[in-house]
């Protein structure tokens, strides 16, 4: 549920609200960010290092970390896998998180940080990718939808977002695969995996791309044994392993797995 | 495995179990903090034509309790009930822009909006004081167009998705896991997966909110459950331990 901050380890304090909320209008129109009001106030969600909670019954609002996302380029599109699980210090709160949000046809981001951050801003990247189309006659290119995101957090720069996100799409250059994040950050990349259990999954995909030409099976494979691996060793993250391949014709939704299931079906192949 | 030492007098004790001492250090800053935690625990239950949403009735803060009636549950449509539980202000607040965004709609659209458009709407309305937080866990609990049962949970950011069952509040740690294996069957081999019908779902709610009022101080008092089906939203309370 609390599906905020799903890469690092944090919760917020909220101690520092008293002295900077001065200045924040409560409108009816929440529609509105309300970015008259946001300016300047550096605003920052950074925790302070666990402080006793003994000191009698003082609550922090929890928020979420903890997950592995990953894409890659091959011969016949993107791999996007990503897994499902969403937690609130030691507590999971969710196993169900949908970490792939579909913005258009033949775009998916993926959300890691503030499930909230990425699940607002890409879809408001939706928004702007089809006012583009209508205004355009023709369909964004992933390099392009990515500078919209990357131009909008940018903004927010310092203010607290934590949003990393893969833009993956198919355009008329080919596949495209772009990580963004709040820090302002916009690479172009073959492989990017973000998230507390990215290096397990790097270790994966790394020697599992050595072959050149994949089929698409052996790269679905490969993405769902990537996130499999780092669900097995990270402790934050599990659930389920979404996989989703990006193709000419748009993207489609491969398969969902439980890691239990893949586990014992793994377990089975190696006996 | 870390023993939970409990508090049985006015000493506390600490992690080597010798006793901690409580006395007056020097000046202490205190800060002015615009939230506070008032406890309470909401749970919503998604079936085939109906859903749960129940939700205690204390409003504690500290080791008050102010009052042993404030149920967090908000009728907001026919077919949509809602569970704030967090900071009590922010929670009446939110409720009453909630109600006050859905009569503009039904004003301008000649129609009550539908539990996924609330869902959607509450998203940005919580989005929309993303660097200062209304302080609210919000569960929706309703029908959707089809008529099939939905739960909607939220973060107090907006984050929000669909869901079948969904405890929130404080004692949702202990709520959750009981959910997951009764209604998810989840670690369960061999058991076959029946669907939910309403007197179960109904009884197994009063079971899990017995259980938590044992175990979780801010939970306790009586227990409000909002059954939406087609025919409407039926209210029914039931006491819990006071103590």
């Amino acid at each position: 549920m609390a599906l905020a901050n799903v890469l690092q380890s944090e919760s917020v304090d909220f101690s520092n609200y008293g002295r900077k909320c001065r200045g924040f209008s409560s409108s009816l129109y929440e529609t509105e960010l309300g970015l008259e009001s946001v300016g300047g106030d550096n605003l920052s969600f950074a925790v302070r290092t666990a402080c006793s909670d003994g000191d009698g019954p003082e609550r922090k609002i929890q928020f979420l970390h903890g997950t592995t996302t990953l894409a890659f380029k091959f011969q016949h599109g993107v791999i996007v896998a990503v897994d499902s699980r969403a937690t609130a210090g030691a507590y999971i709160a969710s196993q169900t998180v949908k970490k792939v949000i579909e913005i258009n046809p033949y775009l998916l981001g993926t959300m890691a940080g503030g499930a909230a951050d990425c699940s607002f801003w890409e879809r408001l990247l939706a928004r702007q990718c089809r006012v583009y189309e209508l205004r355009n006659k023709e369909r964004i290119s992933v390099a392009a939808a990515s500078k919209l995101l990357a131009n909008m957090v940018y903004q927010y720069k310092g203010m607290g977002l934590s949003m990393g996100t893969m833009v993956c799409g198919w355009d008329k250059t080919g596949p495209g695969l772009y990580y963004v994040d709040s820090e302002g950050n916009r690479v172009c990349g073959d492989l990017f995996a973000v998230g507390s259990g990215s290096m397990y999954a790097y270790g994966i995909v790394d020697s599992g791309l050595k072959q050149k030409d994949l089929t698409v099976e052996e790269a679905c494979d490969l993405g769902c044994r990537a996130i499999y691996q780092a669900t097995y060793r990270d402790a934050y993250s599990g659930g389920q392993v979404n996989l989703y391949h990006v193709h000419s014709e748009g993207w489609n939704r491969v398969s969902q797995s439980d890691v239990l299931m893949l586990h014992q079906q793994y377990q089975a192949e190696k006996a | 495995m870390k023993i939970c030492l409990k508090i049985v007098s006015g000493h506390f004790y600490g992690d080597n179990g010798k006793m901690k001492e409580y006395h007056y250090t020097g000046p202490v800053e205190h800060r002015f903090s615009p939230y506070s935690f008032n406890g309470g625990t909401v749970l919503a239950v998604a079936g085939e034509d109906f859903a749960i949403v129940a939700s205690d009735t204390r409003l504690s803060e500290g080791y008050s309790i102010h009052s042993r009636d404030s149920p967090k549950c908000y009728k907001l449509t026919n077919t949509t009930v809602i569970g704030c539980s967090g900071f009590h202000g922010d929670c009446l607040t939110l409720t009453k822009i909630i109600d006050a965004r859905l009569k503009m709609y039904k004003h301008s659209n000649n129609k009550s909006m539908t539990s996924g458009a609330i869902a959607a709407m509450l998203s940005t309305i919580l989005y929309g004081r993303r660097f200062f937080p209304y302080y609210v866990y919000n569960i929706i609990g309703g029908l959707d167009e089809e008529g099939k049962g939905a739960v909607y949970s939220f973060d107090p950011v907006g984050s929000y998705q669909r869901d079948t069952y969904k405890a929130g509040g404080s004692a949702s740690a202990m709520l959750q896991p009981l959910l997951d294996n009764q209604i998810g069957f989840k670690n369960m081999e061999g058991v076959q997966h029946l669907p939910l019908n309403q007197e179960k779902a109904v009884q197994l709610v009063k079971d899990v909110f017995i259980s938590a009022a044992e175990r979780d101080v801010y939970t306790g008092d009586a227990l409000r459950i909002c059954i939406v089906t087609k025919e409407g939203i039926k209210e029914e309370t039931v006491p819990l331990r006071k103590d």
